[in-house]
Parts: C-alpha cells; sequence; structure tokens
C-alpha cells in the first residue's frame, strides 16, 4: 500500500472546560449528546481515523454541526486538538513548536476558505503573494511565483483589482490562487465552493479537477453536498456528530451504505451521476478485422447476436459489423473492413452513466467502452444501466466485468 | 452617628502626592522640561510663517483631506480668527491639543495594541480609563500643579489624561472587530503575531483608530478652559478671563475661535482616517 501523506490517529476535540474528561467519557462509549447533558461540554470530534494519500482528493462530508470544520481545523491546528495524533509526512503537528508549526503552515499545508477571507485591504496579487510574503521571500520572486499562481486560475489581468471589486467565483480563484502561491503538499479546502451560486459552483469543481490533473496535490475538500462529494471526492469520508461513519469511494458509499445514517443521506442521490460505465459494462465478442465475414456470421449465429465488435491485434476498436451485412458480404464476396461501420458513439470505463443517455438514444448497437489507448474493453446494454440505476445489482454483471 | 470613623481618604490621597513629590522630583522636573520644550518647539513653528501663509496650508490641507466646502469653511474661519485678533492664543491652543493629541498618539496606540492581544491587559486597562474618563476634569489639575508647576505643561498632562482613552479603546476595539476568518487565513499561511498585526489587524483597524484619534483631539479641545485655570496660555485664558470679568463679547470672540479650531481639526481628522480605505 502507499504511504500515506497525511494519518489522522484518534483525533478529538472537544470544547468546554475540562476537555480530558470527556475525551475519558468518550472513551467509556458515551454519546456526544450524553455528554453535553452531562458536562455541558460540546464534542466537535470524536476520535476521528484516516489517512490520506498522495495526490488524491479526500472529501470528508457532512451536515452543519457535524464536526467537519472543526476536523479540517484541526489538521493545521487552527483548532488545538484535545487528544490524539495529526501525521504530516510522518511527523506529528499536534507535538510541533510554534516555529516548526509555522515552517509546516508556509511550506506544506495552505487553506482555502468557505467564505474567501481574502485580505480587502490588498490588491489581488498583495493577497496571492501573502504566504511569500511571510516567509520573507523577495519582492519580485514572490510576484512572479504569485502571477503564475493567479495565471492557472485564469485572473490573468486582475492583479491590481481589489477583492471587492470582484464577483464570488472571482474571488474564491484568488482564494485558490493565494493558497497555491506557496506550492503547497496539501490543500485543505473547507466548503471552499460553498458559498457560489450552484452553475459557479460546477464551473469551480470542474476547475479545480482540471487543475488537478497536472498538480497533483494532496487536497482534503470539506463539504457538506453530496453531489459535489460524489463528483470530486476520489474517497469520501462521511461525518455525523464529530464521529466518521463511513469512509469509501463515491461508489461504495452509494452502493454499500455502511449504515441507515448513510443510506438515508444518499437514497436522493442521482445514481446516473454516480455510477460510471465501469460498473455497468459487459462484456462482448469481438473479431479480428482479418477473419472473413463467414466467420464472423457463423460466431453470431453460434451467441445469438445482431452484432459483432472488430478489432485489431492489439485489442484497438476498429468498429462494428451487423449480421445482415455480413451475410449480404458473403454472397458479393466482400472483405469485413468493407462492411465496417465506423462512426460509433464509444464512452470510456469512467464515463458517468448520466453522460451516455444521449449516445445510446442515438445508436442502434450498445455502445462500446474502450480505454485511453483505444483499446476495446467491452459493451454498454440498455437493461444493465436500466438495472444499475433501479439499484440492483446484477450478479453477472460483476462477474462478467474484468 | 458612624458605624465606622471616617476612612481618611483624602489623607491618604494627600500623603501619596507628597511622597510622589518628593521622591519623583527629578522625573516630574524632565517631564515639564521635555514637555515645554516640545509645546515651545511647535509654537515657534506654528508662528514662524505669516498668519496667510499657515491659513493657506490649513486651507490645503482641509481640501485635500475632505471636500471643498471644508476648504472655504476652513480659510473663512482662520482669516475671522485672525481679523478678531486672536491669532496668537490660537496658535498656542493649536499647540496645545497637538501636544496632547501626539502624547494620546505614542501611549495610547501602543496601550491599545497590547490591551487587543491580551484580555488580563484589556481587564486592568478597562477600569482605569473608566476612572479616567469619569473623574472631573477639574480634580486633575490639583496633583498637576504639584507635580508640573503652572503653565502650559500641566494643562497638557490634564488634558492627556482626559483625551487618551478613545485612542486606547478603539485601538483595541479596532483590532478585535477584524473578522475572525481573516485572522485564521493569517494564521493558516504560517504568519508570526507581528506579521498579523502589521500585515493584516492594523491596517484593517486604521479607520477605527482613526476614530478614536479624531474624539481624543475633540476632547483634548474641551479642555482648553479648564487647562487655563492652571495659567495654559491660550484662547481658554482668554474665555476664562471674560468669565471672570463677565466681559459678554470677549467671552463669545473666543469661544467661536475655539469651535471653528474644533469644527477644522475634527473634519480634516476624520476625513484622514476615511479616505485611507
Amino acid at each position: 500500500m502507499e504511504k500515506a501523506k497525511i494519518t489522522v490517529k484518534d483525533v478529538t476535540k472537544v470544547f468546554g472546560k475540562s476537555p480530558k474528561q470527556a475525551v475519558k467519557l468518550l472513551g467509556q462509549g458515551k454519546s456526544k449528546s450524553e455528554i453535553l447533558k452531562e458536562t455541558g461540554m460540546t464534542v466537535g470530534v470524536n476520535r476521528a481515523s484516516f489517512d490520506v494519500y498522495p495526490g488524491e482528493i479526500f472529501v470528508i462530508m457532512g451536515l452543519s454541526g457535524s464536526g467537519k470544520s472543526t476536523l479540517v481545523r484541526l489538521l493545521n491546528r487552527l483548532i488545538e486538538p484535545t487528544s490524539g495524533q495529526v501525521l504530516i509526512d510522518d511527523e506529528d503537528i499536534v507535538r510541533m513548536k510554534p516555529e516548526q508549526l509555522r515552517e509546516v503552515r508556509r511550506k506544506k499545508l495552505s487553506m482555502v476558505f468557505q467564505r474567501f477571507a481574502l485580505f480587502p485591504h490588498r490588491t489581488v496579487l498583495e493577497n496571492t503573494e501573502y504566504g511569500l510574503e511571510v516567509q520573507n521571500i523577495g519582492k519580485e520572486n514572490r510576484a512572479k511565483k504569485a502571477q503564475e499562481s493567479l495565471e492557472l486560475v485564469g485572473l490573468k489581468g486582475y492583479e491590481n483589482s481589489f477583492p471587492s471589486e470582484l464577483s464570488g467565483g472571482m474571488q474564491q480563484r484568488v482564494g485558490l490562487a493565494r493558497a497555491l502561491a506557496n506550492d503547497p503538499d496539501v490543500l485543505l479546502m473547507d466548503e471552499a465552493f460553498s458559498a457560489l451560486d450552484p452553475l459557479i459552483r460546477k464551473d469551480m469543481q470542474d476547475e479545480l479537477l482540471e487543475l488537478q490533473e497536472s498538480m497533483e496535490k494532496t487536497i482534503v475538500f470539506i463539504t457538506h453536498d453530496l453531489d459535489e462529494a460524489l463528483r470530486i471526492g476520489d474517497r469520501i469520508a462521511l461525518m455525523k456528530d464529530g464521529s466518521i461513519v463511513q469512509i469509501g469511494s463515491p461508489e461504495e458509499i452509494m452502493t454499500n451504505p455502511a449504515n441507515d445514517y448513510v443510506e438515508r443521506f444518499v437514497e436522493d442521490v442521482d445514481l446516473s451521476k454516480v455510477l460510471t460505465a465501469s460498473h455497468v459494462m459487459k462484456r462482448a465478442e469481438t473479431l479480428r478485422a482479418d477473419r472473413g465475414p463467414r466467420v464472423a456470421l457463423q460466431l453470431m449465429k453460434d451467441k445469438g447476436l445482431s452484432s459483432l465488435y472488430i478489432v485489431d491485434k492489439k485489442q484497438k476498436l476498429l468498429g462494428a459489423i451487423t449480421a445482415d451485412d455480413a451475410a449480404k458480404a458473403i454472397d458479393s464476396k466482400k472483405e469485413i473492413t468493407d462492411i465496417l461501420i465506423t462512426d460509433l458513439h464509444t464512452v470510456t470505463p469512467d464515463t458517468l452513466l448520466t453522460d451516455m443517455f444521449v449516445k445510446m438514444a442515438e445508436s442502434s448497437l450498445p455502445l462500446p467502452v474502450i480505454d485511453k489507448a483505444d483499446k476495446f474493453k467491452g459493451i454498454i446494454v440498455r437493461g444493465a444501466v436500466i438495472g444499475a440505476l433501479a439499484g440492483n445489482e446484477t450478479e453477472s454483471t460483476k462477474a462478467e466485468v474484468n | 452617628m458612624q458605624l465606622f470613623p471616617k476612612i481618611p481618604l483624602a489623607d491618604w490621597v494627600d500623603s501619596i502626592v507628597d511622597m510622589l513629590t518628593d521622591n519623583l522630583e527629578p522625573l516630574f522636573d524632565g517631564i515639564t522640561t521635555g514637555i515645554d520644550w516640545f509645546v515651545e518647539g511647535i509654537v515657534s513653528i506654528l508662528a514662524f510663517p505669516p498668519a496667510i501663509v499657515l491659513i493657506a496650508i490649513f486651507t490645503i490641507l482641509a481640501w485635500w483631506s475632505s471636500r471643498w466646502p471644508v476648504a472655504i469653511f476652513t480659510f473663512l474661519g482662520l482669516m475671522l480668527i485672525d481679523n478678531l485678533g486672536y491669532w496668537d492664543p490660537t496658535l498656542d491652543t493649536l499647540a496645545l491639543v497637538l501636544t496632547s493629541v501626539i502624547i494620546s498618539i505614542i501611549l495610547g496606540v501602543p496601550l491599545g495594541i497590547w490591551a487587543s492581544q491580551s484580555d488580563r491587559f484589556r481587564g486592568i486597562v478597562t477600569p482605569i480609563l473608566d476612572f479616567m474618563q469619569t473623574m472631573p476634569a477639574f480634580v486633575y489639575l490639583i496633583p498637576a500643579i504639584l507635580f508640573f508647576g503652572i503653565g502650559m505643561v500641566p494643562g497638557i498632562i490634564a488634558s492627556v489624561i482626559f483625551a487618551m482613552p478613545p485612542t486606547i479603546r478603539l485601538t483595541n476595539l479596532g483590532i478585535r472587530q477584524v473578522p475572525e476568518d481573516l485572522i485564521e487565513a493569517s494564521n493558516a499561511f504560517g504568519s508570526t503575531t507581528k506579521q498579523k498585526l502589521i500585515k493584516i489587524q492594523l491596517p484593517l483597524a486604521t479607520p477605527t483608530i482613526m476614530a478614536g484619534i479624531n474624539q481624543s483631539i475633540m476632547l483634548s479641545l474641551s479642555m482648553v478652559v479648564i487647562a487655563s485655570l492652571v495659567g495654559a496660555p491660550g484662547l481658554g485664558a482668554d474665555v476664562y478671563r471674560a468669565v471672570t470679568q463677565i466681559k459678554v463679547g470677549i467671552g463669545f470672540e473666543a469661544g467661536l475661535a475655539i469651535v471653528i479650531l474644533a469644527i477644522m481639526l475634527d473634519r480634516i481628522s476624520q476625513n484622514i482616517g476615511n479616505t485611507k480605505k
């Protein structure tokens, strides 16, 4: 297994007069509400443990009051943990002295805030430079880095504007640029897109994913929006009452909720926006292009198929033929390549169901699934898609794929 | 018929003041000399150019910091003061106010910053500020005479005690009012306390701090008549003399000069705080 970038071990935060005592009570199995009733102390985060791996987007999701914003602040110690460990590259930041902690915050961790938290008296460029400025990096050098970072988020030309002159979406781009300027390993994003309206939010999510392709930062993303979590998360941790209820990939969470709470949470979600082609894909017969139409027709008859996918030696998809065309080809002595249908709609294994409906409607043949190298992986048939959306997983699907 | 004998508070205060006068005389003398030198400096600078030049300077300052109505008011007001023959006492008063305000800023802003950083210090300083502001200003004059003699200096000391609290209070308030998420952001990027203060908190608190300084200016102006009781020269002395001799006309003229000075200083200082946005 890959080495974790961030390891959180049994981290607890209790707000109140004698937090250590509350930690003991938690150890005895008392719940958050019992502790509040008995001692008047509020449990923010209850013994959370998880690993975040380099280059992944780890989403922490929960409703308001679930402790997710507290949890992310424990990772850079904006809030002091009551107990537990937070290891970043194997260094426990909970035990660090203030100078060491500052160094980690300056070099390794950056944060993006829900309400942007831009400094109103500084220009966009000066805001972006802030993280470099506190490291006493020279003026020219930091302006150059800030400039690059602003270009990355598409804000070239706004360097001398003030935050109040920008729209919400643009302000958060400044927030993102500021966080990226000191080239941190880890980005902590606290409900970074929640204050934006839905369309802008979706754009920002897309842009983050696009940036992530090239940056490969480790991102801890906090959200209360399940759709957002499912869209951008490589893995999702679900929180309730300060505890982590389930950690898993979006598909695992959707198809296999750990308990009633998670199930209720996910029941209204549009499955077509979560499940991917690989989930509903079926194995399909293929034939090499150098075989004759007679072989093709025989194969289709044997398997009861009306069409067949043609590949080259490297399993690269060339096209498809239908049984009717194959029969005519035999009569007129044509080759398979002469009757090949090449203008097929294709999808990739990670295409979401929601993105393939139009293609399915437009093509008479099942949709072929190909990977990045155009290699044929399988097909999508309508029945399997409908079955998956209805929530019943066909065992055969699972067995056949892979 | 008293259950307990009267607590000899007055005697205690007297003996404390006696003790201070005896033991700290060199210190008080030093302060007196220093402030005297400073005020004399300001007066001689103000009095160096002819009145019309100074009027022009103030008019330009008013025009630069505010809009033209304030500039016109400043020009006409100062011309009137000169015309009525109160130019020299006005300069004395201006010097007294400026000195008090400068001392208030030099002491008050750092104390306000300290109060904003430490809840304990704020807890100590708040009741002291209440005391300074509510104790009748006349009462300060008595020990001020004992410590600093008669003249401009005890007047300035009394003014500072009365006028400094708003600067301390509003500096503290302005820094504490900086939104929590900006402080978080500043911390999250690894700022030291000093960097946070200089780069984020003080710039954002500036309008509030300027409001405090503006209040200090107005309060020290309100002290000019009281300061004249201990021999401070200026418009206050003219008002005081008019009162003792029941001369309504002269009292009005000198009072009007104070009002003109007050409005001018208020508008200029207020707008300097607001233009820096």
